[in-house]
């Protein structure tokens, strides 16, 4: 960057100085987190001495090298935003001038880590919402104060023009009841926590060169049990583990959690209790919502709210905790109220919508494909039973006698979740068993069709038909649907866009 | 809501020669593990069964794949270009139609690889805003592809609104 006096482009920033501090910090931890087990590691073979000599420099390589590097990104990184353009000026050697007009500007979202939270920092995120790969229409600002922050997303995301004529409630909409802490443990996510802790526990224990102790010492604990109680015991640990991690990630994700409406037309989200996150949602994106109710949350009479907007995609790469959800797991009757807000609705379509449901022949598909999917499982156990031992016979019989019964519930679930509607601006469809969703999806955001039909649906007469968006998930499929009711229902929804390619009679 | 609403096809077929194409495809992409596999069975006399035999069976394989099955995908494909919509049927073994609205068209764009450049045919692709994948007309004989994406981005530049 040239250096241009500060008066001629007084409306240049820099960024917030104190990132040098952030990034020593990270630096120092990842520091310490390396070398004191590299550390123990040379120093059990060659003594202390040796030890320090080869980590303390190399740490304050790492340290002071990274530091300085930050301190030159600093230096060399400007932004500004003009009434036309947001720009950011960045690099050393490749220099990189990004701006984005800021009319196309549709998200800001900031989000602050515990160290940036120390600083009173926050990272921001400034998008056009293009569904666009390698993120070239992203500008990231890492990091500048809360306040500027607050300022940025305020000014960017103001408008006049957006706001909603139609009625609605202004504040907030949502906040966090403690009590739905309670959904947060019935998830497939439980066990999967679990056996990642376990995992966990055995790799940390393999770098610091313990894992072949630690293995001997559970199996000398266990070595009075039978070998079934031994691994009941253990998943029992793991599942214990999982319950407790699946409480911490919901109390970390959804803490403080806020759903607002912002005057101009801006859906807020706010939530977080470590690293804290503000998501902007502009209402001219939402195209529609999503009620989903996975199958343990569903039990419970719970669902959870997701937009579907259009730009989110490429959002979810760096932050997994889903970006799109409006509301999280919730009882069933709030979850529709908050979609009907959501979508300035007096009720939710999702909720209003009278399902048409779809033939027996997709029963019959589900059945099948279930029962199938059980007798090959079953087959694969009972071929290789007989090849090697007995003990997969024994599963083999076991998963015949469980599976079945679960199959042909979770078909007959299936089946019965199956339904669409068209409910005024909305168009509804629902599918699934241990996902179930039901989307409403605004006829005006449907920008195509795709009618998909197998050799068995053609027997049997059903259709896949989806519509396809520029928004969520990029399509919503209407699951085996009768064949001419489907297409008159599509034609229907989306006037003149299906028709002239329709045969009647 | 009475009576029976099907699909019409579209009304136009790829260009003939797409047969060719389709053939030509498959018929390389089996014929490269059968060449290695033979090679491999003549040089190692030891393996020669065991190699040769996979070879025939891929060959066996290959064979519905190279001579009829693009009869039948050529009978499936068909394409339609209206004021309002481009309509596309294809299928392999699911069929599909495709419907996007002029008016939602984002880009068009014209391709040829290699192998299509020997039939004189090309690809006209159609991009919309979703993430689900564009529209393909595959297999146009490349000067009436030129033509349509010429047509078809004059009809979409026409079209105001940022197409989502």
């Amino acid at each position: 960057m040239p250096t241009v006096p500060e008066e001629a482009t007084e409306s240049w920033r820099r960024l917030d100085r104190r990132t040098i501090y952030v990034s020593a910090l990270v630096l120092a931890g990842v520091a310490v987190g390396a070398g004191v087990p590299t550390g123990i590691g040379i120093a059990a073979g060659n003594g202390l001495g040796v030890a320090l000599a080869w980590v303390l420099p190399a740490a304050a390589l790492l340290v002071l090298g990274g530091t300085a590097a930050d301190y030159v990104r600093w230096l060399k990184t400007r932004y500004r935003v003009g009434p036309e353009r947001a720009e950011l000026h960045t690099g050393l050697l490749l220099v990189k001038r990004r701006s984005l007009a800021r009319e196309r500007i549709r998200n800001v979202d900031l989000t602050a880590n515990p160290l940036l939270r120390i600083f009173g920092l926050v990272s921001v995120k400034i998008g056009t919402g293009e569904q666009r790969q390698g993120g070239e229409s992203t500008l990231v600002l890492n990091p500048v104060t809360k306040t500027e922050a607050d300022r940025l997303r305020r000014e960017l995301l103001a408008r006049e023009s957006t706001v909603d004529e139609r009625p609605g409630v202004d504040g907030t909409l949502a906040r966090l009841d403690p009590a739905w802490i309670r959904y947060a443990p019935i998830s497939f996510l439980v066990p999967a926590l679990g056996l990642a802790a376990g995992g966990a526990v055995m790799q940390v224990s393999d770098w610091i060169g313990i894992q072949d102790g630690f293995v001997r010492w559970m199996i000398d604990l266990f070595r009075g049990f039978p070998l079934v109680l031994a691994i009941l015991v253990l998943a029992g640990i793991l599942l214990v583990v999982g319950f407790v991690g699946s409480l911490a990630l919901f109390v970390e994700m959804w803490w403080n959690y806020h759903l607002e409406r912002e005057p101009g037309g801006t859906l807020r989200v706010r939530r977080g209790l470590l690293t804290t996150r503000s998501i902007s949602l502009e209402e001219r994106r939402l195209r529609g919502v999503e009620v989903v109710e996975p199958l343990g949350v569903r039990l419970a009479g719970a669902a959870r709210v997701d937009a579907v907007a259009t730009g989110m995609v490429q959002r979810q790469e760096d932050d997994k905790t889903d970006n799109k959800t409006l509301l999280p797991a919730a009882p069933k009757e709030l979850a529709d109220h908050i979609a009907a807000v959501v979508l300035r609705e007096r009720k939710s379509p999702t909720e209003a919508a009278q399902l048409i449901g779809h033939p027996l022949a997709a029963r019959g598909r589900r059945l099948r494909w279930a029962i199938g999917t059980v007798v090959v499982l079953v087959a694969v156990l009972a071929v290789l039973g007989l090849l090697l031992t007995d003990v997969l016979l024994h599963l083999a019989w076991i998963a015949a006698v469980l599976g079945l019964p679960i199959a042909v519930v979770l078909a007959v679930d299936a089946y019965k979740s199956l339904g669409h509607a068209i409910s005024g601006d909305y168009l509804v469809a629902r599918a699934g068993t241990v996902r179930r969703a039901t989307v409403a999806l605004q006829r005006e955001g449907v920008i195509g069709w795709t009618v998909k039909q197998s050799i068995f649906q053609r027997r049997a007469g059903l259709i896949t038909l989806t519509a396809t968006t520029a928004a969520g998930s990029g399509g919503y499929a209407v699951l085996d649907a009768a064949e001419s009711e489907g297409l008159a229902f599509a034609d229907e929804a989306v006037p003149e866009l299906l028709g002239p390619f329709l045969e009647r009679g | 809501m009475s009576g029976t609403v099907r699909l019409r096809p579209p009304s136009n077929e790829l260009n003939p020669r797409v047969v060719g194409w389709w053939r030509a495809q498959w018929a390389l992409t089996f014929a490269v593990p059968v060449a290695v596999l033979v090679v491999l069975g003549l040089l190692i006399s030891g393996a020669r069964f065991w190699l040769l035999l996979p070879a025939v069976v891929l060959g066996v394989i290959a064979l519905p794949f190279v001579v009829l099955m693009p009869l039948w995908w050529y009978r499936v494909h068909r394409w339609e270009v209206t004021d309002t919509a481009v309509y596309v049927r294809t299928g392999y073994f699911w069929q599909e139609w495709r419907v996007a609205p002029m008016s939602r068209i984002q880009t068009v764009d014209t391709v040829r690889g290699p192998l299509e450049q020997g039939f004189k045919l090309a690809t006209v692709t159609v991009t919309t805003a979703s993430s689900k994948g564009p529209i393909k007309i595959e297999g146009l004989d490349h000067e009436l592809a030129a033509d349509l994406a010429q047509q078809l981005t004059e009809t979409t530049q026409a079209t105001p609104g940022d197409a989502t």
